[in-house]
């Protein structure tokens, strides 16, 4: 069975280079980019790894994320963030908001691989 | 000269007889017995010093001179409390509120406290009142020699007689005159004495009578025919004279400073004047009741040629009845001597109060204070202006050689008080009456007086020059003393009386007019003219016991409680009385306003301290004082006020400040923050798809194409971003340099919609346009301008959501030409309304492309133009208004 990727991301380039790299990894990815419904979409889909952006249209990043974590559906799910915002700030929000991984844009592909491998590995068997 | 001795004894007693008159009523008052002293009747007694040995002696004189004339000089006063007693009731009323000691206090005092007005009326009153005191020393002196030495006239000896008189009259009213420093405080004494001597003359001058028309002319009827057969009947009355004389007499009356000194100085009781205004005129008939009877029979006697002045005296001298020409010589006496008492007392008060004090006190150069050693310098000053008028009133007689009618002395004395009268009564009724125009009143009616009457009166010869009489003072006719202005034949006290009076009052009606009064001066207007609006009845006369209690109250209220206890425990140690509260003497009541003053000013220390001493009444000096104070406390209060607002304001823009750092700062880092989200998007796919290119085997040519293009794309995006961020910078920094050219608006709009148009992203847009609106011709940036418009289609061909989008440009010509930006879209939320044109703000999705900087960039450009960009509201679509000057002026930055 295939893993799945979810990707929620709004920049239609990005969506389309992540979904290019993932899948040629053999990763089925779904893809998001609407921040309010994000949530329903996890709990009703749950994915084994979610890829997630910090700037949403309608919702942020790290809201999902506390969301996520007070789910108990998805609160063991590996997340991997991705912000253009490259302050440390930010890395802390997301930490506090419970991250498993967090990666700046822009990223090196092979990077950006390895830490979906390296979640996908950790994630709990379902 | 038997007979002298026998008068001078009898004269000596007289005397006596009033010293000890004056003394017991002086005594009875200082036990608290004065009731009796202040009946009506002794008020109305007292006002008989009107009548001098010019109306006892002289009334017959003038009979014979003039017939029945010298009825005018009692008409007039007789008028006046008669019909005018609400106007002597005023005075009494404004002489007590006021506290006034003369005449002279009351016009000074009326027009703002002015010392020049008093001292000018003090010179007035004694100018006009030497020659009567003369004429007093004169009528005693002549009636000695008609006792002496028959019709001889001894200069020797009538020298002498007349300075006995009048030293014994200085010392008379030294005396009883100034026992008291207060010259508000009545002389009991004098006006006991001085009612005596009324009764005294009005008997004499009665007995007289009633011996002459049935003990000579044989009864009424008697007398009736003999008048009628003499040459008095035959006088024909002057119309214009009486009148003169009548309104002459009732301006005296009210101006004398002798008839003020016991009408309103000397008054306790206001009801006294209801008495005294029948009264009176009662006692001036009965005094002239006899006059032309024995006028009469002195031409008919006595042989041609005798003084008339004194046929009173010669008349019962003729008969032989020396008794009786005593008694009428005791009557001719008390008239002259009461009449120089009060009149020495009313002229030393204004003398010593406004010429010797003043003058004192700056050249002791000390503040007046209220100590033994001043009280002393004043009885002083007092007791010598007392001599010195007496002895001046001497002088004068000794000069004019005494030659001169009684009757004639009198009026022109009388002539010149009046001039008072004019300051008196507009200050007393009219409110717009000015210091300026009482001392040009003043000055102008006194002037003429002196110089047609007063001046004249010494003899031809004597200071106006005969040539000035006949010709006028170097030939100029119309100054003649007496025919100013060309007027001749008038009789000369009337020429003086219509002249002086008119131009004073005149002066002091016109430059009152033309003067704008001081605020003490109006105060005192007001004070006087509404007299009764402010004063209540008859003031108690209570016991003046300092309280010291009071004043310990009010020390606390206003030391407080500690420091004011303090201060009184150490004075009652100091005077060791045993007790908590020490006495209140003049050192510590001084002490006490001390202390006062360094809290509340020295002028509210001292009129609190009076209040409660004294039971003093509170002047409007004082409250000048207190009100000056106040005004200065409080601007000192508002000086501070204004300080800690300056403080606060100065505190409340350095914590603006200091926000608008924070925010600033919050800002900035919002700012990068979302210049960093904002260069990365792009980068991101820029790095993932370059890298894809690199990496990645086995890609389709189509797939090839896309990715480069997409990384073109973004490298496009990239570039724009930065060249708006530079943009920007530069116009917010005010660094643009404008190019300013002419254009026409429609050749900008077109300029702007195609390259617009030129973009491939977005929808196709229909544009309507208006092109005769358009034809407007500006001067401004149209680069500039047109980069606004293009942004304004872009924004439209991005985000209008309707299915066929379309935007209306409506151009409103004008000096400022409006363009507005209308399309067909949803239009934007009140939220987004808010902030669409702050940086990277964008409404709604990112696909549109734009980094959110574009309408920042606009306002930004239109406010370099001197106009605006706004969202318009309320038309259905989103809508932009551009707001530009049609000609760019540097002012409107």
């Amino acid at each position: 069975m295939t893993k799945r990727v979810m990707l929620i991301e709004d920049e239609p380039n990005i969506i389309e280079a992540i979904g290019f790299i993932l899948s040629r990894e053999g990763l089925t990815v779904d893809t998001h980019s609407d921040g309010t419904t994000a949530n329903d979409k996890l709990r009703a889909n749950r994915p084994d790894v979610l890829i997630l952006d910090v700037m949403l249209p309608g919702k942020s990043g790290y809201d999902i994320l506390r969301e996520l974590r007070d789910d108990a559906a998805t609160a063991d799910l590996p997340v991997l963030m991705l912000t253009a915002r490259g302050q440390s700030r930010d890395r802390e929000t997301a930490e506090r908001a419970g991250v498993s991984a967090f990666m700046t844009k822009p990223f090196s592909n092979a990077e950006m691989l390895d830490q979906v491998r390296r979640l996908l590995a950790s994630a709990p068997r379902v | 000269m038997t007979m002298l001795n026998t008068l001078v004894a009898v004269c000596s007693l007289y005397a006596l007889f009033l010293f000890a008159i004056a003394f017991a009523a002086d005594r009875a008052a200082m036990r608290g017995q004065a009731r009796w002293l202040r009946s009506p009747l002794v008020y109305t007694l007292s006002l008989s010093i009107y009548c001098s040995a010019w109306t006892f002696y002289g009334a017959v004189g003038s009979a014979v001179r003039t017939g029945f004339e010298y009825l005018a000089i009692y008409l007039g006063p007789s008028l006046v409390l008669m019909g005018w007693w609400w106007i002597l009731r005023k005075l009494v009323r404004i002489g007590r509120t006021q506290r006034l000691t003369s005449v002279a206090d009351l016009i000074s005092s009326r027009y703002g406290k002015s010392n020049l007005l008093a001292v000018g009326v003090t010179i007035l009153a004694v100018v006009g009142t030497t020659p009567y005191i003369a004429l007093q020393l004169q009528s005693v002196t002549l009636s000695f020699e008609v006792f002496g030495v028959g019709d001889i006239v001894s200069g020797q000896e009538s020298g002498h007689t007349a300075l006995w008189v009048a030293a014994g009259l200085a010392l008379f009213t030294v005396i009883f005159g100034t026992r008291n420093l207060d010259a508000n405080e009545r002389h009991n004494g004098v006006v006991m004495a001085i009612a005596v001597e009324a009764v005294v003359k009005l008997a004499a001058l009665l007995t007289v009578g009633i011996f002459v028309v049935w003990g000579l002319l044989g009864g009424v009827s008697g007398a009736l025919e003999r008048i009628d057969a003499s040459e008095l009947g035959q006088w024909r009355i002057n119309g214009g004279r009486w009148t003169g004389m009548i309104v002459l007499s009732g301006a005296a009356f009210l101006c004398l400073p002798r008839i003020f000194q016991v009408l309103v100085v000397e008054n306790d009781n206001e009801t006294h004047l209801r008495t005294a205004s029948w009264a009176f005129p009662l006692y001036l008939g009965l005094m002239s009741l006899f006059v032309v009877p024995i006028a009469v029979t002195g031409l008919e006697l006595l042989p041609a040629g005798s003084n008339p002045d004194l046929f009173v005296l010669t008349v019962p001298l003729s008969q032989g009845r020396d008794g009786l020409a005593v008694l009428s010589f005791l009557g001719g006496f008390s008239s002259a001597t009461s009449m120089v008492i009060v009149a020495a007392i009313a002229l030393s008060t204004m003398v010593s109060n406004h010429v010797v004090m003043p003058l004192f006190l700056r050249f002791a150069k000390r503040g007046a204070k209220v100590s033994g050693d001043v009280r002393h310098v004043v009885l002083l000053a007092r007791r010598l202006s007392i001599v010195g008028v007496v002895m001046l009133g001497y002088l004068y007689y000794r000069l004019s050689g005494g030659g001169a009618a009684l009757s004639s002395i009198g009026e022109v004395s009388f002539a010149g008080v009046a001039q008072v009268l004019p300051a008196m009564l507009g200050g007393i009724f009219w409110r717009g009456g000015s210091r300026v125009g009482a001392l040009a009143g003043l000055t102008l009616g006194f002037g003429c007086w002196g110089y047609t009457l007063f001046l004249p009166s010494f003899g031809a010869g004597v200071f106006v020059p005969d040539s000035w009489m006949v010709a006028g003072p170097f030939g100029i006719a119309w100054l003649r003393p007496q025919a100013l202005f060309g007027i001749e034949g008038m009789d000369p006290l009337l020429h003086t009386v219509v002249w002086s009076l008119t131009l004073n009052a005149g002066g002091f009606v016109l430059a009152s007019l033309a003067s704008f009064p001081r605020p003490l001066e109006r105060l005192q207007g007001a004070q006087f003219v509404n007299v009764f609006d402010h004063s209540t009845g008859p003031p108690r006369w209570s016991g003046k016991v300092a309280q010291t209690e009071d004043l310990m109250i009010m020390a606390q209220r206003i030391l407080g409680a500690r420091d004011a206890q303090a201060l009184f425990e150490h004075e009652a140690r100091r005077q060791a009385t045993g007790g908590t509260l020490p006495a209140p003497t003049p050192d510590f009541l001084e002490r006490l306003e001390r202390e006062l003053a360094g809290s509340v000013g020295a002028a509210t220390a001292h009129a609190m301290v009076g209040q409660i001493v004294g039971g003093m009444s509170v002047s409007v000096e004082d409250l000048m004082a207190v009100a000056d104070e106040t005004a200065q406390l409080m601007e000192y209060s508002a000086r501070l006020e204004a300080q800690s607002q300056e403080l606060a304001r100065t505190a409340a823009k350095l914590r603006e400040a200091n926000s608008k750092l924070t925010r600033l700062s919050v800002q900035k880092d919002a700012f990068l923050s979302q210049i960093s989200h904002e260069l990365r998007t792009p980068m991101t796919s820029i790095r993932a798809f370059s890298e894809i290119l690199r990496d990645a085997d086995g890609l389709t040519p189509q797939e090839h194409g896309k990715y480069a293009s997409i990384i073109h794309d973004e490298a496009i995006r990239l570039t724009r971003l930065l060249d708006d961020l530079l943009d920007l910078s530069v116009l917010e920094n005010g660094q643009v340099n404008l190019n300013l050219r002419p254009g026409l608006l429609s050749d900008v709009l077109d300029r702007a919609v195609a390259a617009a148009a030129a973009d491939e992203h977005g929808a196709r847009v229909r544009i309507w346009r208006d092109p005769r609106a358009e034809e407007v011709m500006l001067n401004t940036d149209l680069d500039r301008l047109s980069q606004v418009f293009i942004n304004l289609v872009a924004n439209t061909r991005k985000y209008c959501d309707a299915a066929r989008p379309r935007l209306d440009i409506r151009v409103r010509p004008g000096a400022t030409v409006v363009i507005d930006f209308i399309d067909n879209g949803a239009g934007l939320s009140a939220e987004a309304q808010d902030v669409i044109f702050e940086k990277f703000s964008r409404v709604s999705d990112q696909k549109a492309g734009g980094a959110g900087l574009g309408l920042a960039i606009c306002r930004q450009i239109m406010t370099r133009l001197g106009g605006e960009v706004s969202y318009l509201s309320g038309q259905g679509g989103t809508a932009f208004r551009v707001v530009v000057p049609a000609r760019y002026a540097v002012a409107a930055q």
